[in-house]
Formats: structure tokens, sequence, C-alpha cells
């Protein structure tokens, strides 16, 4: 979607009475701990949610955002740490006593039901009752009430489903909000609205500061954030990076502090990819404004053999979205894609590996492994589906290519015919790459290859990837890690807000560089 | 493309550089980590002969009379055969992660479409057959259509035909039996080398099917296809036309079963040919280690399952009267389920 304009008036409007702290603050978390098994989600994470504030939260994956929002709306119980309501300990238990407390939340995915109409989904599990039956007059004149207060008029006798996703949006507000809350938290509301439901949302989400309700907003989007929040809070790692106002917290700062390091650090990295490749040569895959509705804006992109091209970007910038188009699993609505300068259909993921593609998903779990299946079954899976079913492999040739691979990629397992699920997450990785490169692919697509995985596994997958791309291999290698991406990349193509927005080679590619672009600044 | 048989035994790219020096030799897997699944159909099986021993005298004795076998377990055999058969393409379907309720219905339209043409038409028995058999191929393709061309939930898809394809099979064959005679009929129903050829049908078919899974690649496309569509997809499997083969696959079978138990009977009734057998087969593939959910799937547990079945029914209608036979069969299914699961195993350990 396009930049919103920034600084639209309204920043810092709200900010005048904030050095009274104890007044102000709506919602206080103090120290809250919370662990998974192994994971230390939030490790003592400070948080202040303010009456008449829009509070962004803001941290890449993994940070502890949607961990926090879900300890502060009962989804979750909390380790240890205090929770403070106006001033009064609470302890919600579940998201139904959050919201009895004031705290309402509306999740990113519309939780309500679609064959209902506007009106039965606001009251839905509440609804008023008058001498034991249920008061629809009463139902009907609120719902309406409720949404003017979002100045939306519309006939809350139909069904849901037939109103766009934003109004749908608004009527999941209008069910958090008439439950008298103090708090309302926004969990990346925006991500399936476009730039004018953007906008009628932030009205509304002004509407409520004016009337004195704190908002907690999450999102991914940079020029929202700036557009509408008073005040940012970053996460990193579990951790309290710290509490800013909006307007005094430069992007390319905040960018910095999401990232984890100081902007002058990211200086003189050290490049280990040699990008001294032959650009004249015909390149091995080239898109020409490919893009699809509300998923990525139309780009161009070139990927030479023997090369690695870098896709830099924050968390919902369309790096994952750039993939899915390219692999064939969603289908571009714009744009063509060229393979060895050849005009091709890349329709489907069968049709891309026919074209020498392949792709290690971000999402091992659910898009990755077959779980119950063994490691073997795992690897060969993409020769196996490759070839005609009557000459396949035999069990000795698919055990000789699995032993190879778990050799060769030191995967740690007791023999090739565990069950996938039973490996961590590292070897998982390693096998769904060895599913690949068993199947011999030109250009080979990791998305997050190195996510959850530990350090050790890491530099192993990062290696590797250097080595397959000077043997002949083209990678379009994706993370959310930036000195990743500069360490394996010949070319780096940077992505905002599901659009690309720069391309970085040689000499320019450094974590400082692809930082400013995406904060939108000049190069020093 | 080049031949993927041979390209991936060269030398690969990675080979020796990244391996971590000391990584442990890959061990042999245990070769009964498969069978485990078969124990408890195998421990059900074997009760119930044992129960059978006590309660039913001479419910093991053979005799040989007019050169073939007979007594109960032979009879167990035969009739095994189509429950097989059923069982096995039901196996496949359960194992992408779908089921299908119509192959009662279909074995009623191919016992119905064979007889009914014998008959009123006069067409000779192999022709017949042929014609029952493209009929279960083209209902076994209906249903794979509606479930992966129209995307409709394969319990609703199947629906249709559970329902539609009885209603066919009683317009062409009237409620009435119809009658079928033919040498060929003799053969299927009677014996070959001394055993029911029905039985003989469903352990062939068992063996060419199992052949063909675990030979060719067929067996990994169906089981990583029910597990997570999602990775078969991004890796290359077909799996619209893998869903759609294996309905293909269930019809087919569905459509033997029902010629098999026409030639039984010598004749078809479309009223009451194939009748619950969809609820069989199903269960039978379940008491055979086969989720419902899709993935991993086991023909021989099937087969298990098919003879456990068939065992059972028999058993029970020479010990029980009828009007309690259904209740009974019932009661000995949920043992043998409630021993299968792992939680109600772990519940009752737990508890000791």
């Amino acid at each position: 979607m396009p930049p919103l304009p920034e600084g639209e008036g309204t920043k810092g409007e709200a900010l005048e009475d904030v050095d009274d702290m104890s007044d102000a603050a709506l919602l206080q978390l103090r120290n809250v701990r919370k662990t998974f098994p192994g994971v230390v989600a939030l490790a003592g994470v400070d948080f202040v949610a303010r009456r008449g504030e829009i509070h962004a939260l803001m941290g890449e994956n993994g940070a502890g955002k949607s961990t926090l929002i879900k300890v502060l709306t009962g989804a979750y119980p909390r380790d240890a740490g205090e929770m403070l309501l106006e001033g009064a300990p609470i302890d919600p238990r579940s998201p139904m006593e959050a919201q009895k407390l004031g705290i309402s939340t509306v999740y990113q995915e519309v939780n309500l039901i679609p064959t209902l109409s506007v009106a039965e989904n606001i009251f839905l599990g509440r609804q008023p009752r008058r001498l034991g039956r249920i008061d629809w007059k009463q139902i009907r004149r609120r719902s309406i009430e409720a949404l003017e207060r979002l100045s939306i008029r519309i006939d809350v006798d139909r069904q849901l489903s037939s109103y766009s996703i934003a109004i749908q949006q608004m009527v999941a507000i209008a069910r958090a909000l008439d439950v008298r809350a103090k708090l309302l938290v926004l969990d990346e509301p925006t991500s399936s609205l476009d730039a004018g439901e953007v906008e009628q949302l932030f009205s509304v989400m002004r509407d409520l500061r004016r009337q004195q309700m704190g908002i907690v907003f999450v999102s991914h989007f940079l020029d929202q954030i700036y557009a509408v929040s008073d005040r940012i809070t970053v996460l990193r790692n579990g951790n309290l990076v710290g509490e800013y106002a909006t307007a005094e917290l430069p992007r390319g700062q905040l960018i910095a502090k999401m990232m984890g390091r100081e902007l002058a650090e990211f200086e003189h990295q050290p490049r280990e990819s040699q990008s001294t490749r032959k650009a004249a040569s015909l390149p091995l895959l080239s898109a020409r404004g490919v893009g699809r509705a509300g998923s990525m804006q139309p780009f161009d992109l070139d990927i030479r053999s023997g090369e690695t091209v870098g896709l830099a970007g924050l968390l919902g910038s369309g790096r994952t979205e750039t993939a899915r188009l390219l692999f064939g699993i969603d289908r571009p609505d714009s744009g063509t894609v060229a393979i060895d300068g050849v005009q091709t259909n890349l329709s489907s993921p069968r049709r891309a590996i026919r074209h020498g593609l392949a792709f290690c998903p971000e999402d091992r779990k659910t898009s990755g492994i077959i779980p119950d299946l063994s490691v073997r079954e795992n690897i060969v899976l993409a020769l196996a589906a490759r070839g005609s079913v009557l000459r396949s492999l035999s069990r000795r040739q698919q055990s000789e290519i699995a032993d190879r691979y778990i050799r060769a990629l030191g995967i740690a397992t007791p023999h090739a015919e565990q069950a996938i699920k039973n490996l961590s997450g590292g070897n998982q990785q390693k096998a769904i790459l060895a599913r690949w490169l068993a199947a011999q692919p030109r250009l080979l697509i990791l998305d997050e290859p190195t996510r959850g995985i530990d350090v050790g596994a890491k530099a192993e997958i990062q290696k590797l990837t250097l080595s397959l791309v000077a043997e002949g291999m083209s990678v379009l290698f994706i993370s959310s890690e930036l000195e990743e991406v500069v360490r394996v990349s010949d070319r780096v193509a940077v992505l905002r807000d599901r659009a690309k927005i720069a391309e970085l080679e040689g000499e320019r590619i450094s974590e400082q560089t692809i930082m400013h672009t995406i904060a939108g600044e000049r190069t020093t | 493309m080049t031949a993927p048989a041979t390209d991936p035994l060269q030398p690969t790219p990675v080979a020796g550089r990244s391996a971590a020096p000391d990584s442990p030799p890959a061990r042999k897997a245990s070769p009964l980590a498969g069978a485990r699944r078969l124990l408890w159909p195998v421990i059900g099986l074997v009760l119930l002969l044992i129960l059978d021993a006590i309660f039913i005298p001479g419910f093991f004795g053979i005799s040989i009379a007019d050169g073939r076998l007979a007594g109960t377990l032979v009879e167990i055999f035969r009739w095994s055969g189509p429950e097989i058969l059923l069982a096995i393409g039901m196996t496949l379907v359960l194992a992408t992660g779908g089921v299908d309720l119509s192959v009662g219905a279909v074995m009623a339209l191919a016992g119905a479409i064979c007889a009914q043409l014998l008959t009123t038409s006069g067409w000779p028995p192999g022709l017949a057959i042929g014609a029952a058999i493209v009929a279960s191929l083209a209902a076994g393709a209906w249903n794979g259509a509606l479930v992966t061309l129209l995307d409709i939930q394969p319990i609703v898809a199947t629906l249709v035909l559970m329902v539609a394809g009885r209603g066919i099979a009683q317009t062409i064959g009237g409620s009435a039996h119809v009658a079928v005679s033919g040498k060929i009929f003799e053969r299927l129903g009677g014996s070959t080398f001394g055993l029911p050829t029905e039985g003989l049908v469903g352990l062939l078919a068992f063996v060419l099917t199992a052949a063909f899974v675990r030979l060719t690649s067929a067996g990994l496309l169906i089981e990583a296809t029910g597990n997570n569509r999602t990775a078969s997809r991004y890796a290359g499997v077909n799996v619209k036309l893998v869903t759609f083969l294996v309905y293909v696959f269930c019809g087919l079978c569905a459509g033997l079963g029902g010629l098999l138990q026409t030639a039984d009977v010598r004749g078809a009734d479309a009223s009451q040919l194939g009748i619950y057998w969809e609820l069989d087969a199903i269960l039978a593939a379940v008491i055979g280690g086969t989720s419902l959910t899709g993935g991993r799937f086991s023909l021989l547990g099937a087969v298990l399952g098919a003879v456990l079945i068939v065992t059972l029914t028999t058993s029970i209608q020479s010990k029980v009267p009828v009007e309690y036979a259904l209740v009974a069969k019932a009661v000995v299914v949920l043992v043998i389920c409630l021993l299968q699961s792992d939680a109600f195993r772990q519940k009752i350990l737990r508890r000791r």
C-alpha cells in the first residue's frame, strides 16, 4: 500500500499530560516473566499503557510481542511479575476475565462468526434478556449505537460476511468496546486492510483516544506506526529495549533497536560472498512486474546463475510473499517470469520445480516436514514426486541417498528410519535442505533457513549456502537477520511494506545501508 | 528432465564438505518398527479364535468334500475375500486423509449392472463383468472429482454416491434378487485349488496392491499427501492426482467386492447388496492401524482387520441370537478399538 503521509497533525497531541505518569497509567506490567519449555519468551518486561494514548508494541520475530499481548489479555498465565490495572493488582485467567476487567482485544484474524448478523456478532454470548427471552430490540439499538461510536453506519441485521474485512474488523472492535473497555489491544489489525481502510481504522483509533481510552497497537508497518502512535515500546529476544515517544525516535533508530544493534555498529561488517559475478550473463530467473493484490506490489527481480540474492526487510515487508509468488504457491495477478530468457508460467509448485526451482519454507512444521514419515522418506520425497511412479527409486537407492545426505549435512538422527518429527528443528531443516539438494535444483529459495535453530547449525547452513553457490547453484536467501543476509548475498533486494524499494550490490551491501534504506533515509 | 533414479547417486555438490567428521554412523532401523502397529489386531484375532475354540465345538474342524476344503475356517476365508478388497481400497483413501462412504452402494451398482446385463440384455458374462468394472471405476472417478476438483469434504462428497449409487442400482436391478448364472460365477463363488476363490481373489488383490504401493513410490506419495498436504504440495507431489486416483482405486475395489458377493449368492439384490459394508471397511482399516486422520497406512493390517471382522461376525452368528448380534459385535469392536488406543492403555496403566 502507498506510504501514508507522515506527521498527520495528530502525532504528539496526546502527549501533554503524560508527565503525570501515575495518573495516566492505565495498565502497568512490572517485571513480567513467561517461559515455555526451553524458551524464555519474556525475561522480566515492564510495560505501561496510558489513558488517551496509542502505544505501539514493536519487535522482530521472537521478540516476545505476542507473548506479552497474550499475558496482558489473560490468554497465558504469567510466571512472575505484577500486573496493575489503575493501580490495583489484577490476575486475569482468561480473555473473558480480562474483558470483564476492561481489557479488550481484537486479533489479526477476525474472530467472529461470518454467518450471523452484525448485531448477533456484537452480542454473541452476552445477549441482553427480557422476561427470559433474548431482547432483540435492545440488541439492534445497542449495536447501532456501538457502531456509531466508530462512525460506522451499516445495516446491523445483515450477515457479517456480506461486509468487507475492514467493516468486519470494525464490528470486532465494536464488540470489544461495548463492554465498557478501558484498554483496547489491536494485534496487527491492518494486515488485511487496504490504504483507505487503514485510514478509516486510524480515525476510529484517534476518536477512541480522544475518549481517553488506552490503545495498544501492534503492526509491522513502520509508516502506520509513525502515522498513528504516540509512544513505542521495543522488545527484543524477550527483553525490554526501551520505551520512546514516537516523535523523538527516528526510524533508523527504531530499526536499529529492533534489530539489536546501534547504527554505528553496522559499518564494516565482513562479507564472505564473492560479488564478482558475470553480470553480463543471462539471468536464470527474471521477474518483471510480478505482484499480487493484497500480498505484494509488482516487483522486478533478476537472479543469475551462481548468485545469491538476499531479500531484506522487516517482518511483514513481503519477503515470504515474494518467495511464494516465484515458487507458484500464490499466483501472481500481474507480471511475467522468464527462466533462461524464456517466458514461463510458474503457476504451481510442481511447475516451478520442473523449471529447477526449490523452496525451503519458513514454517518447517506446517509446510516443510511430513511429520510421521521417516527422515529417509522426507529426503527422497521431492525426487519421488518428480519421477514417474513406475520408475521409482528402490528402497536401497533411497537409503543410499538418505544416508549420504545425513552424513554430508551432519543430520543428527539415530538412523534414516527415524520419524522426522522426533528430530530437533535444526536437523529437520537440514533434512528439508537435503530433500532439495537431492533433487539438484538450479535455484534454491531459502526462507528463514536458520530461524529457531542453534548457533552451530546456523553457521553450517550459512556455509552450506555459500558453497552451493560456489558450485553454480543460485540461491534466493530470505532472512530477518541482516547480518546473515549481508554475509551470504551477492545482491540484496530491500523490501518495505510489501514493495521492493531498492536493490544493493557489491560494496553497497552493508547492514547500515540496508537499515537506512528500510528507514527511507538517504545513505550517508 | 533427466532420470531421477540415477542422478542423485552421482557425487553431490555438498558431499563430504560440511560433514561433521565424527557424525554418528547411520545405524540400522529395527525391522520390527513397522510391525508394532499390527500387534493389536493380531492379539484380537488370536483371542477371538481361542474363545471360538472354547465355546463353539468343531470351529476348527476342516473336512474334504468333493475335492475341496469345507468347515467354518474355510467359510471365514471365503467371506473374507470381498471384505479384504473393500478394506484395501478404504485404507488407501483413509491414508490420504479422506473417507469413502459410497463403497457399499458401488458394490450394489456393480452387482446390479452385471446381473441385469446378463439376464435382460443377454450379454456374455465376461462383458457384463467388464461393464460392471467400468461402472465402478467411473463411480470412483466421480468421488475423486468431487473431492479434488470441487474441494468438497470427502465425507459429504461420497455421501452423494452412497445415496444416489444405491438408487441407481435399484433403478437398474429393481429391488428383487436377479439371478446370475454362468461358469465364471460358479468359479468365482466356488473353489480354486480346493480353496474358496473369493478368499484367493482377496489375497491376490492384497499382494498386488501391497507390491505396487511399496515397490513404487505410490505408497510414499499417498502417505505424504495424507500426513501433510501443504508440505507435500511444496515438495512437488501432485496431491490432487494422488487423491483422485486413490478414490478411483477404491471404487474398483468396491466393484470387485460387489461382483464377488454376486457370484457368492449367484445373484444380486440391489436393495441389500453391500448394505453397511462401508462401515465394516472403515472399521477393518482402522483396526489394521490406519488412522482416520491420514498418513501412515498398513495394507496387511487392513487384511487382518477384515479377517477379524468376518471371524467375529461368523462367531457371533453361531452363538448369539440374531437380534443381539449387532450389539455383541459393537461391544467387541469397542474393546478392540480401546485396546488400540494409546491414550486409553496409558490411562489404564497409570491407574494401577
